[in-house]
């Protein structure tokens, strides 16, 4: 019997997110709120809808169904939010299908497949550049970043059936994700670095060195351990 | 019209298959008190003639009242049942269940369902049991007792299995059970789990052979040389005895989870649906099965959209529907393609702008479809509605019932806590007036479709005493609360009843919270 009900830490957080998100959902002004969904409340559904689909994927055997309505959410999320993260039009669209490209890969493809693609999600929502998005298309995801090879390599070894060794992995990384998510300042300078500026001394400073601060970044959260080491900070 | 369904046996038949000459789709030809020499008046491509019974109370739901006749256990291991010899034994039905609020996963009922006579009713449950209850014959000293259900057959259908080349565990859950319409003295079942569907017998035994020559009494073997008469056999009667064997057992045949079973009207068929494929069968077969539906994207990265109920039309074998978790049902018709992966009508409802939020899709996913018993209707279940289609209008439902509307406020944490997900069924009643489907709190509601008056019940232990009438619930949306209303944030959202059934003729009621089976029944009755 598969059991539904595992823990997860920050419960008490999530739950006054969704009490916060009742509120706003039982506002009557807010009927017709998938034009105009407070981005605060979007991306707690989305961190929900994110965390409900690693759950799901971390199943033997994941509920079809359940899978395929969580990815749909997830992807009108992603959609009313892209507008106000003003991403680049361009990875949008194949961004939604590509997010569920590795996770449906298929139910029994390595969790590899699945963390990478959460990982590409994530930086597209971040408003960070396409950067990453060419080195998580080559080849197959979860042998695209090279330092990292060795260790998905080892969990695509370990397969899907011992989601237990990876527990305490994947907890650490959505700590990690999480935490940057809301604390990483890319989020302010994120139109500077889009924006070719040229004139702009520190715009054009900070582009090259956004590139390779979320590559760092990247690097650091799929190996795990080695990022807690460098403490992510503005002056890289 | 000939019903194509003939031909399957070519197919995949075994050399020596006697193929009927005649339909059930002829038989209607004949002239009544005619009947083909050599068959029985219902014979095997018959369908029973003639409509159901008229219904003992044609008041429907909202003049007539509802009693308990009795709350149901299913039958628990022998061991829990020794431990609990000092328990409050209440005997609702003089059967052999005890009253304990031990009550573990296994026991919990995972499908209900009535055979087409409704003296029979069968429910499955997580741990892979079958139990079969039997109505109560009628006797003039006790007719207080009519109607109520007793235990007629236990038996393990499924087992947990391990598919070692997946490294997967098989749920020995019991989705679904079907019956096939009785032609001869044994009462014959579907019972499915996720991958493996059986078929059951069901049969009694009352007499046994006494007198054998090569055997004694005991069984054990004579030495031949002892015997010097011989004797025939004799049947003397015993204590009745029901047993059920597996007598076919389809298996290997789905990829995923078989969420539904329908038998054919030509009763030689059936489907199994599993979230991307359906796959036809013959009963006489069960290492070769015929897919006819299949909507796995060549890419599973395309998939959006899944398979979530199947059901075959009453009257016509070749036709059927299947619904999916984007609210649309489609209709297929076997005879246009082997592969019905072209529907031949497509039932949608164009999603209403003033309503929509992130959780449309989810709570427009159909979790039950059920043709009428006329088949001119079939009515699907998505999470806060109820829909009746008419099967000429694709574009939109000719009704409509809110079945708890309080809860569009509440999907954020309903998607949280997964009851977003729930599946509720839901069943017709025997003339297709009244239809019936649950909700939380262990409610459960009735609306009837002519005087479109609905009714809200609870099935739980406090409020229902044997032959109490049930009181109407009432779920306070806001403001005032008045003294017999329930407030929505009181509700308990774990006491879910997702399986009802309905006698198919009379007004009496099967009702699933979690282990306990209640039956209610109409008062007038």
């Amino acid at each position: 019997m598969l059991s539904k009900g595992l823990k997860r830490k920050r419960e008490e957080e999530e739950e006054k997110e969704s009490l916060a998100v009742d509120a706003l959902w039982l506002d009557p002004g807010h009927a017709a709120v998938a034009q105009a969904p407070p981005t605060a409340a979007s991306s707690s559904l989305f961190d929900l809808s994110v965390i409900k689909l690693h759950h799901s994927l971390q199943q033997s055997e994941p509920d079809l169904r359940h899978l395929v309505l969580v990815v749909n959410t997830l992807r009108r999320i992603q959609a009313s939010m892209a507008p106000a993260a003003a991403l680049p039009p361009v990875p949008s669209p194949p961004a939604a299908p590509s997010m569920a490209d590795n996770l449906l890969a298929s139910s029994d493809a390595a969790l590899s497949a699945s963390m990478a693609s959460l990982l590409e999600d994530l930086s597209h929502i971040e408003g960070l550049s396409q950067a990453p998005q060419p080195l998580a298309d080559e080849g197959p995801p979860g042998r695209s970043i090279g330092g990292v090879a060795p260790s998905l390599g080892a969990l695509d070894l370990l397969g899907p059936a011992t989601g237990c060794l990876l527990d305490d992995g994947l907890e650490g990384l959505f700590e990690d994700i999480d935490t940057s998510m809301y604390d990483n300042e890319l989020w302010a300078p994120a139109s500077e670095g889009l924006k070719p500026g040229p004139e702009d001394g520190p715009g054009k400073e900070e582009a090259p060195e956004l590139d390779e601060a979320e590559l760092d970044y990247l690097m650091d959260v799929l190996v795990g351990t080695q990022a807690l080491e460098r403490p992510p900070g503005p002056g890289r | 019209m000939k019903c194509f369904s003939r031909y399957l046996p070519y197919i995949f038949r075994p050399p020596n298959t006697i193929l009927s000459s005649s339909c059930h789709t002829e038989a209607n030809v004949l002239p009544s008190g005619l009947l083909p020499s050599g068959q029985n008046k219902l014979g095997p491509w018959c369908s029973p003639t003639g409509s159901p019974a008229p219904l003992s109370c044609e008041t429907g739901c909202g003049e007539g009242s509802w009693i308990l006749v009795c709350r149901l256990l299913v039958p628990t291991q022998v061991s829990l049942l020794s431990m609990e010899e000092d328990i409050d034994t209440r005997k609702i039905n003089n059967s052999f269940l005890r009253d304990h609020s031990y009550a573990t996963e296994a026991d919990i009922i995972s499908t209900v369902e009535f055979n087409h006579t409704g003296e029979l009713l069968a429910t499955g449950d997580k741990g892979g049991r079958v139990v079969i209850f039997q109505r109560e014959q009628e006797s003039k000293n006790q007719i207080h007792r009519r109607g109520e259900y007793n235990v007629y057959s236990t038996f393990q259908s499924h087992e947990p299995e391990f598919d070692y080349l997946k490294s997967l565990e098989i749920e020995e859950k019991i989705n679904k059970i079907r019956w096939l319409p009785q032609q001869n003295a044994a009462y014959f079942l579907l019972s499915t789990n996720d991958k493996t569907v059986k078929l059951w017998k069901v049969s009694e035994r009352d007499k046994r052979p006494e007198g054998y020559n090569l055997k004694d009494e005991e069984g054990r073997l004579r030495d031949p040389a002892t015997i010097t008469t011989l004797r025939v056999p004799v049947l003397r009667p015993m204590d009745l005895m029901v047993e059920a064997t597996p007598r076919r057992v389809f298996a290997n045949a789905h990829t995923y989870h078989i969420n539904s079973i329908s038998v054919n009207s030509d009763y030689e068929t059936y489907m199994s649906a599993d979230d991307l494929r359906i796959n036809l069968w013959n009963f006489e077969i069960t290492n070769q099965s015929f897919n006819i539906v299949d909507i796995k994207p060549a890419n599973m990265e395309e998939l959006t959209e899944v398979i979530t109920a199947a059901e075959f039309h009453p009257h016509h074998c070749n036709t059927f529907v299947y619904s999916s978790s984007k609210g649309t049902i489609r209709l297929c018709d076997m005879r246009a393609s082997a592969l019905c992966d072209r529907h031949t009508k497509f039932f949608e409802e164009p999603e209403d702008p003033s309503n929509r939020s992130f959780f449309s899709e989810i709570i427009s996913s159909i979790s039950d479809v059920k043709f009428s018993h006329s088949g001119r209707y079939i009515m699907t279940r998505d999470y806060l509605t109820v829909k009746v289609w008419d099967l000429n209008m694709e574009n939109r439902p000719i009704e409509t019932y809110q079945v708890h509307d309080y809860l569009r406020s509440k999907l954020c944490s309903l998607y949280e806590n997964d009851c977003i997900f729930d599946k509720f069924e839901c069943v017709w009643n025997g003339s297709d007036s009244v239809i019936m489907t649950g909700s939380y709190n262990n409610f459960f509601r009735m609306f009837d479709r002519n005087t479109k008056r609905d009714v809200t019940l609870e099935a739980s232990r406090e409020n229902s005493k044997p032959r109490a009438i049930l009181k109407p619930r009432k779920v306070c949306v806001g403001g005032k609360r008045r003294k017999d209303e329930i407030s929505v944030d009181s509700l308990d959202f774990s006491k879910k009843i997702l399986h009802t059934a309905w006698h198919p003729s009379e007004n009496i009621i099967a009702v699933a919270a979690t282990n306990n089976l209640y039956i209610f029944q109409d008062k007038v009755n």
